[in-house]
């Protein structure tokens, strides 16, 4: 009997452990390395897509946890989804280099604000971010939303302050935003799909 | 896409030109070589430099940058010369039989209604003959002269092989035998697919390279088919979906119109927006509009939206003018603007010249960026020595970075470049204290619309009035937001009889049930169906392709409809039959139309009624003349706006047609243009296998693989410029300057164009102050700021630059 990995994995998923399949004489080849089974064997296996291209191919994201309420997942590898029709399995130089992205030192942790001609970065609480922020917003739009235009028609239009959009967002992110922003009369505002 | 990328393996001829599928979209280039190995495609390369996917290619064709609609118009008169065409399929389903009005022209590079001191058209003449029907008047013997095909073979007449091969630089031997496999598709059972991507649409004259070879994939028969179409390879996994939720200002999701000023009510508007139909007994889908759009003001004003208030038309902004990014940043820079919220966006390092969009950025009360990353963006005001000069105290932008939360730490869906919208679910929280954008935008709207209760403030209605149904108010969670998008009844829906077909409160089937009386509401009627009563179809994982065609049906949902291939009625001839048996993608059974897709077709409209394949034209059929277009019904060449020539070929003494006559410039941006004398060779950006624009270098692996900003050079130029290889050196456009090392390659071809050299520097784009990858320049120092005169995509694929060794 031969067994591939993945193969290994769904008689495992059976109901039979590994160590009653090995003694059974039906142990996978013997470059496998015991260590590996052991951690994907206790991960939690989530699919997800690659944000890189546009081919989007899917992705099994491995992480450390079992998304319990007390514990915290921690993702540990990436590879390709073998049951994704366009991608089977396979990922690019760009997609297999995923997990330290996910785990870069360029993550950021936490809101700050650069203050007007300061020189440093100085961290702000979430609150004091999305009050700030709403602050100016607001103040930007008071001042400058225009309702009627000279002829007299209602244009609603607030055109001072600008919005650029993700392409790596979801959809539904996407669609927020725009509703958010004609509700609030924005005009100006582009994405990345034009570039 | 209008096919798909597992659809490539059923293709006759794979053309790759204006992009580098090998490289870009590396995942997809498999379904390339599936084709050579299943069908025995060839594939063919047509691009400035010798890339990956011209190394397995079977033929590969050198061209100058910015000059495709040059090759692609002789490929044009090849096919009309040599009598080449799908004849049935151009009689069927093109407007190549339409008469158009005798006033129309083209004289020294410019179609009638130029206007020079508007950079624009009056494009009155560019119409069908209308009969005294109400319908455009047709010729089905295409012999009157003032018909799109004699229009066409006089258009193209001028683009001989010696004239293309003296403007783009390609060999005469070589374009020909392009045109020659080219022409082999003409045969109804052969298809050839064309995958593009940046390289075509970042010239001013993007839109037109894409729609040069829109119309010879029409004169070869080849859309709607299997193995053919038009086949955008896009950028990021979301991009297509972003594109559909139409986050530009002048539009509203689903392709939308954004009002202007000139629709001040609900009915000038929607009659403006609604096409008539110009040909009897057609489709003309687009007929549905008023449809789409109310319910889309349902779903944004929800129960405030009633028929007393037009839907709450009024509280919708109307536009009046550009607000594109290239506009927005010359609005920015003039100081006419304010504050600028940028979410996972690096535009200092992705928009035409940095110099002016960091002095764009300093004029700015205030920024907030939005991103899991560090970006250059958000420190534009921090000095870098050279990379980056700044004098912070000088700055006094409050900039704000909000950590948000990556690919696999939320749910949504992504649509793909197939327009196949999947499901991905959150594997684990992000680090620290990262939010989802959902909540970021969530958090922002509550609370503003709070203050807006609490203090008041300018026309705060539509504020209050927004529709915000969501349990966690400041944060909708993606699942309610999928099930809007797709759309919901908001009372009992009956069909003619009184019987009640959607009950209030259920998700729709699709658009078609759809209606304008504001029963319904749905955010993006393109996604109509994506979250029906049956369920999230996004995260359906049924990846069974019983016929072996590829189109995996049950695997998440394609728009529209779950379609797969667009234009599919055009797959068949007039009767319904399947140009090619073989592969079958949808037939005319007797009674219904069917087969291995959801019909591009209404599913009973017998042969005999006529309707054609085309079917969101008022026409039925594909415009082969094509009027909305802004620089001409017809492409033309014009160079790039930094030309190696300093003259359009096509018309040498005519100074105004040198460049796009129909290109928005701005003051202050034009002067910048540099001239050959002082940067004498063409610059190319390009990209990497190994990086994905501005995001990998962030990622360490990445940056290990590679490491460091270069430029890539010709052995020739190296030599004549003694450059070594290794060498670093100074690259300098009109703009500004970046220094990287040289690598020095045979993978640039050095052409001859109007009887002189001309050299290429290709420049990969992925490099800056942050990162994990050696810091560098941005090379978005060097491109010019203006853009495709349709889209306004920036040109960086052909600008000019001159070397040096540092």
């Amino acid at each position: 009997m031969n067994v591939s990995r993945r193969g290994f994995f769904k008689v495992c998923a059976a109901g039979m452990t590994g160590s009653s399949l090995a003694t059974m004489g039906f142990a996978p080849s013997a470059a496998l390395a015991e260590v590996r089974q052991y951690k994907l064997a206790h991960a939690t296996e989530t699919r997800s897509i690659c944000p890189y291209c546009s081919v989007s191919c899917g992705t099994l994201v491995y992480s450390m946890g079992d998304k319990s309420k007390n514990a915290k997942a921690r993702i540990f590898h990436i590879e390709g989804d073998p049951d994704n029709p366009v991608n089977r399995g396979s990922l690019c130089p760009k997609g297999a280099g995923l997990l330290d992205m996910v785990h870069s030192p360029q993550r950021l942790t936490h809101p700050e604000v650069r203050e007007p001609g300061s020189n440093e970065w100085k961290r702000i609480s979430w609150d004091e971010a999305f009050d700030r922020i709403a602050g100016h917003l607001k103040a930007d739009r008071d001042a400058n939303f225009i309702e009627r235009n000279e002829a007299g028609l209602t244009v609603n239009r607030w055109n001072t302050t600008g919005f650029l959009a993700s392409s790596a967002a979801s959809n539904e992110p996407g669609y927020l935003m725009h509703k958010v922003m004609r509700g609030l009369g924005a005009v100006a505002f582009d994405t990345q799909a034009r570039i | 896409m209008t096919n798909h990328w597992v659809d490539i393996k059923n293709a006759d001829l794979v053309l790759i030109m204006g992009g580098n599928a090998a490289e870009a979209h590396i995942c997809g280039f498999k379904w390339v070589q599936e084709a050579k190995h299943g069908r025995k495609a060839r594939l063919v390369v047509v691009d400035p430099r010798f890339t990956r996917s011209a190394a397995v290619s079977d033929y590969y064709a050198p061209i100058r940058a910015g000059s495709d609609i040059a090759f692609l118009s002789g490929v044009i008169h090849y096919l009309l010369e040599n009598d080449k065409i799908q004849h049935e399929y151009v009689k069927t389903h093109t407007n190549a039989s339409f008469l158009i009005d005798p006033a129309y022209g083209f004289e020294n590079g410019l179609f009638t209604g130029y206007d020079a001191e508007k950079r624009g058209y009056d494009k009155s003449t560019w119409r069908y003959q209308m009969g005294e029907d109400g319908y455009a008047k047709v010729d089905p013997t295409l012999q009157d002269p003032n018909c799109v095909f004699q229009l066409m073979k006089r258009h193209f007449a001028r683009y001989d092989a010696d004239t293309v091969s003296r403007i783009t630089g390609t060999p005469k031997d070589a374009f020909l035998k392009v045109c020659g496999m080219i022409a082999e598709c003409s045969a109804p059972n052969r298809t050839m697919t064309i995958l593009y991507a940046l390289g075509w649409t970042q010239h001013s004259v993007g839109s037109q390279n894409i729609r040069s070879m829109a119309m010879i994939q029409l004169l070869l028969g080849n859309m709607g088919m299997a193995g053919g179409g038009i086949n955008a390879l896009r950028g990021h996994a979301n991009v297509q979906g972003i594109t559909d939720q139409c986050l530009f200002g002048e539009s509203l999701p689903g392709y939308l119109h954004e009002p202007t000023e000139a629709e001040p009510t609900l009915e000038v508007f929607l009659d403006k927006r609604t096409p008539r139909m110009l040909r009897p007994g057609q489709m003309n889908y687009w007929s549905n509009y008023p449809k789409f759009f109310i319910s889309l003001l349902k779903a944004f004003y929800g129960p405030s939206a009633t028929p007393d208030n037009s839907f709450g038309y009024d509280w919708l902004p109307k536009m009046d003018g550009a607000y594109d990014v290239l506009a927005m940043f010359e609005r920015m820079h003039q100081g006419r603007m304010n504050g600028f919220v940028c979410q996972g966006f690096n535009p200092l390092a992705s928009v035409a010249n940095k110099g002016k969009v960091s002095a764009a950025l300093a004029k700015l009360k205030y920024l907030v960026v939005i991103d899991p990353l560090a970006t250059d963006t958000s420190e534009f005001w921090k000095d870098y020595g050279e990379l980056n000069k700044a004098d912070p105290a000088q700055i006094q932008t409050e900039v704000f970075r909000l950590p948000a939360a990556l690919f696999a730490e939320h749910e949504g869906s992504f649509t793909n470049s197939s327009r196949v919208i999947q499901w991905h679910w959150k594997a684990a929280d992000g680090p620290g204290e990262t939010r989802e954008d959902t909540e970021i935008f969530g958090q922002l709207f509550v609370r503003l619309r709070a203050m807006y209760a609490r203090d008041g403030g300018a026309f705060p209605e539509p504020i209050q009035k927004l529709h915000w149904p969501y349990r966690i108010a400041s944060h909708p969670s993606s699942q309610e937001l999928a099930r809007e998008i797709s759309g919901y009844a908001i009372s009992d829906l009956t069909d003619a009889s009184g019987n009640v077909t959607v009950k209030a409160g259920e998700q729709v089937a699709g658009f078609a049930v759809l209606r304008a009386d504001g029963s319904t509401a749905c955010g993006n009627w393109l996604y109509s169906g994506m979250w029906s009563q049956a369920g999230n179809l996004t995260a359906r994982r049924d990846n069974s392709d019983p016929t072996g065609l590829g189109q995996s049906l049950n695997w998440g949902f394609a728009w529209p409809a779950n379609r797969r291939i667009l234009y599919n009625r055009a797959s068949c001839d007039a009767s319904g039959k399947p140009w090619d048996p073989e592969r079958n993608v949808i037939h005319w059974n007797g009674k219904a139309w069917g087969g291995n897709d959801v019909p591009d077709m209404r599913p009973n409209a017998t042969p005999d009624e006529g309707v054609g394949a085309f079917i969101m034209t008022g026409e039925g059929v594909a415009r082969l003349f094509a009027p909305g277009m802004v620089e001409g019904p017809f492409p033309e060449h014009y160079e790039p706006f930094e030309t190696p020539l300093g003259r359009n070929p096509m018309h040498p003494d005519v100074p105004a047609v040198v460049s796009n006559p129909a290109a928005r410039v701005y003051q202050g941006d034009m002067e910048l243009f540099g001239k050959a004398d002082e940067f004498p060779y063409v610059a190319t950006t390009y990209r990497l296998a190994e990086h994905f624009h501005f995001w990998s270098k962030t990622s360490k692996i990445n940056a290990i693989l590679q490491p460091e900003h270069f430029v890539e050079i010709s052995e020739e130029l190296a030599a004549e410029k003694g450059i070594r290889k290794g060498d670093v050196v100074t690259v300098r456009s009109n703009r500004g300057h970046i220094k990287a090392v040289a690598v020095v390659t045979k993978r640039i071809p050095v052409l001859t164009v109007e009887g002189r050299k001309v050299h290429t520097v290709g420049i990969p784009l992925h490099y800056g102050f942050k990162g994990e990858t050696k810091p560098g320049y941005i090379t978005n120092t060097l491109t010019p700021f203006v853009g495709d005169a349709n889209t306004q995509t920036p040109e960086y694929k052909a600008f000019l630059v001159d070397i040096e060794k540092a």
